[in-house]
């Protein structure tokens, strides 16, 4: 009798279990499908038309009038795949973030942590500008990750006296403010020709980027991408809390210590490249676990990665498009669709 | 193997390398159920939180199947120890038989993902804890004490040796805390789990503890078998009761009783006179009681409520001075009410106090 009872309780969860598999598969495969989409019709799009015909012939054959064929591989191209890539390196980051700090509307944005990174990216750029009249990838990408960690460190010393999460938002974001207004002042004695760089980049745009962004950018994220999926199963027993992760076996210290690296450097890597973009840390995580009906890290994190991707590069078109020939600052976009989403879920966090 | 699985030795215990108890001397043998019980804020979750390793020792050691236990790895210790805890945690979007599979984690392989002999201990572990229709709902939709099993049958699915559980029956009713406890000694006596807990319900202790122990403050006071803890007043002084009444025979508890010279007399036997203790009580009156023999249940109740009980040696006649004693308490009481007397061989002379209190004004006959 018991046995018959666990094998119709085994039927019925492989029945579910099935469902779950299929939806996951379903969603991956419509972020696949927006992914693409949105792809095609980024690169078709912009100041200058320029046919389907010829965007094939130039991407496939690499052959075409010289000045589209630029506008394309130089311009278009690099910039969709760093939207794509920051967008999904935003995204897994805030995912770490809410891990940690077992909040879903923790982000590298609200928590200051990008404001951070883009004080410390600021002096930099100045500095290193002023001396060499270069600045390296990889020194931006250190210098973010600088910052952002004496932002963390600052958060985490107010996590430890106010474990109320909207009052650790509310820290998040007066540091952001500090960081902010440090910047500006920076940029204020800054030297004209260099204001034109950081004013655009501090605003957050995807604008301006190159293949050597693109492959230093793939490379940093791809590492850390691999690092953090193998944390999966860690990320999920941490999901329990902390001394439930423990009595499983994680090596609490060590995996607290990983996961804040590993999301700095996402979220570095972002705010070097493409300045401070809000709200796409929290909002993406959040649409994604409702999508696939669970947090399961092993899913959730290449998911949401995905939907980073596709989530920037649809706000980053809108940003070309909606006021052509100017261009909107990507947070400002993300702003829109993000904010309210955030809203929406301090809401429903209430009603609970 | 050793003769103990669990031991401790002076183990000190605290917060931020503060001392809070100290000299605990713990051991406990394989497949014992080991409760600890003090009052609240004594530290028995600080205890608790020191076994399993989540606050650092201060002092001392703990020895765990015959290793020191900070020797372990996490990832050994996993095999061997799996935990309940009083946390209310909010996972998000996990059904129940998530929760539980997490309990599979030491033995799953780098991502965690399930096999099939995986899958099948958590479906028996669900049913250990009759939770098997739970599985597919959602963890926070579910109620306290479904939470609790689930929680339970997360732990047994991480085939431990020893379990251990802060609280456990906190947020429960009756009915589930009997059933909570129940799986948990069908667990240690069959499997040879050992179990160790914490339990406010002292009377829940003392029935399915072999061995209890007494956290008061700075010190164990006693630790011992429930037999030799439920006895005079050592319950009475760890939870410093000195309103009310704990009776360690029957795990009762009474709350005190009305101070003052007997207002009413209530005559009663064999339970009858019960009922009309407890009302007495309630309102506040003082009340003598009588005569009743020494194993009346009627006494064990009357002489906790009671301002003053007449009583008489068990199985003898009545004599002569708790007859007239309980004339007295009458003549003077404002009421006397008949709660119902059954009359025998040996209680005869209880017909002569009727008589003469149906010729009282105030007599009261309490159906």
């Amino acid at each position: 009798m018991k046995n018959q009872n666990i094998t119709a309780a085994q039927n019925d969860f492989h029945k579910a279990n099935l469902k779950r598999n299929i939806r996951y598969m379903i969603v991956f495969l419509v972020f696949a499908a927006a992914f693409v989409w949105i792809t095609v019709w980024n690169i078709n799009s912009g100041n200058v038309d320029i046919s389907m015909k010829e965007i094939l012939r130039i991407i496939f054959f690499r052959e075409g009038e010289e000045m589209n064929y630029n506008i394309i591989w130089k311009i278009r191209l690099p910039r969709i795949l760093m939207a794509a890539i920051l967008g999904g390196a935003l995204s897994l980051s805030g995912f770490l973030l809410q891990t940690f700090f077992e909040n879903p509307i923790a982000g590298p944005f609200v928590l200051g942590i990008s404001s951070g990174a883009k004080m410390v990216v600021a002096l930099a750029m100045i500095y290193f500008i002023e001396k060499y009249h270069v600045v390296s990838s990889y020194t931006l990408i250190i210098a973010a990750f600088v910052g952002s960690m004496i932002s963390l460190g600052f958060i985490l010393l107010f996590s430890r006296r106010i474990s109320h999460m909207a009052t650790l938002l509310v820290g998040g974001i007066m540091i952001g403010y500090i960081c902010s207004a440090i910047t500006d002042f920076i940029v204020n004695f800054a030297e004209d020709s260099d204001i034109v760089n950081l004013h655009g980049w501090s605003q957050g745009s995807f604008s301006g980027m190159s293949w050597s962004n693109v492959q230093v950018s793939v490379i940093v994220i791809g590492i850390t991408f691999v690092l953090t999926f193998l944390l999966s199963k860690p990320i999920g027993a941490f999901q329990l809390g902390e001394a439930y992760a423990q009595s499983m076996g994680v090596n609490i210290r060590f995996f607290r210590v990983t996961i804040l690296v590993l999301s700095s450097i996402l979220s570095a890597t972002v705010t070097a490249f493409a300045g401070p973009i809000s709200f796409v840390g929290i909002a993406v995580p959040f649409l994604v676990k409702k999508a696939l009906n669970t947090a399961k890290p092993l899913v959730v994190i290449p998911a949401t990665f995905l939907g980073g991707a596709v989530f920037c590069m649809f706000c980053d078109l809108i940003a070309r498009l909606a006021f052509a020939p100017t261009e909107l600052n990507i947070s400002t976009v993300t702003s829109i669709f993000g904010a309210p989403i955030v809203i929406f879920m301090m809401l429903k966090k209430k009603g609970r | 193997m050793a003769e103990y699985y669990l031991q401790t030795e002076n183990m000190a215990v605290g917060y931020d390398r503060k001392t809070l108890i100290h000299d605990i001397c713990i051991r406990i043998k394989k497949g014992e159920i080991v409760t600890l019980i003090g009052p609240n804020g004594s530290g028995k979750s600080t205890i608790l939180k020191s076994i399993t390793r989540q606050l650092k020792l201060i002092g001392g050691k703990v020895i765990l199947d015959a290793d020191d236990l900070h020797g372990y790895s996490y990832r050994k210790l996993s095999t061997k120890m799996a935990v309940v805890l009083t946390e209310r945690m909010k996972p998000e979007m996990m059904t129940c038989h998530d929760i539980v599979a997490t309990g599979r984690y030491p033995y799953t392989g780098k991502l965690g993902i399930l096999s099939r002999e995986d899958e099948k201990k958590v479906e028996e572990a669900l049913a250990a804890v009759h939770a098997l229709e739970l599985g597919n709902r959602d963890f926070r939709a579910i109620s306290d004490g479904q939470r609790q099993r689930v929680l339970l049958a997360r732990a047994i699915c991480q085939e431990p040796d020893i379990i251990i559980l802060d609280e456990p029956t906190s947020f429960l009713d009756i009915r589930h805390k009997l059933e909570l406890l129940s799986i948990l000694r069908n667990m240690a006596k069959e499997k040879q789990i050992t179990v160790v807990m914490s339990l406010h319900e002292i009377d829940l202790a003392q029935k399915i503890s072999d061995k209890i122990i007494c956290v008061k403050g700075e010190i164990i006071s006693y630790c011992g078998e429930p037999e030799k803890i439920f006895q005079g007043d050592i319950i009475r002084d760890l939870y410093q009761i000195d309103k009310g009444y704990f009776d360690p025979c029957f795990g009762s508890i009474e709350l005190p009783k009305p101070e003052g010279d007997p207002e009413v007399f209530v005559l009663s036997a064999c339970g009858s006179g019960i009922p009309v203790f407890r009302k007495l009580q309630k309102e506040n009156k003082p009340f003598a009681a009588g005569i009743l023999y020494k194993n009346d249940i009627d006494y064990q109740v009357a002489r906790v409520l009671a301002s003053e009980v007449v009583t008489e040696e068990p199985f003898r006649e009545i004599g002569d001075r708790a007859l007239e004693r309980a004339r007295t308490l009458m003549r003077q009481a404002k009421v006397v009410i008949n709660a119902g007397v059954t009359i025998g061989a040996c209680n005869q002379r209880m017909e002569v106090l009727l008589a003469e209190a149906e010729e009282m004004k105030h007599y009261v006959v309490y159906k």
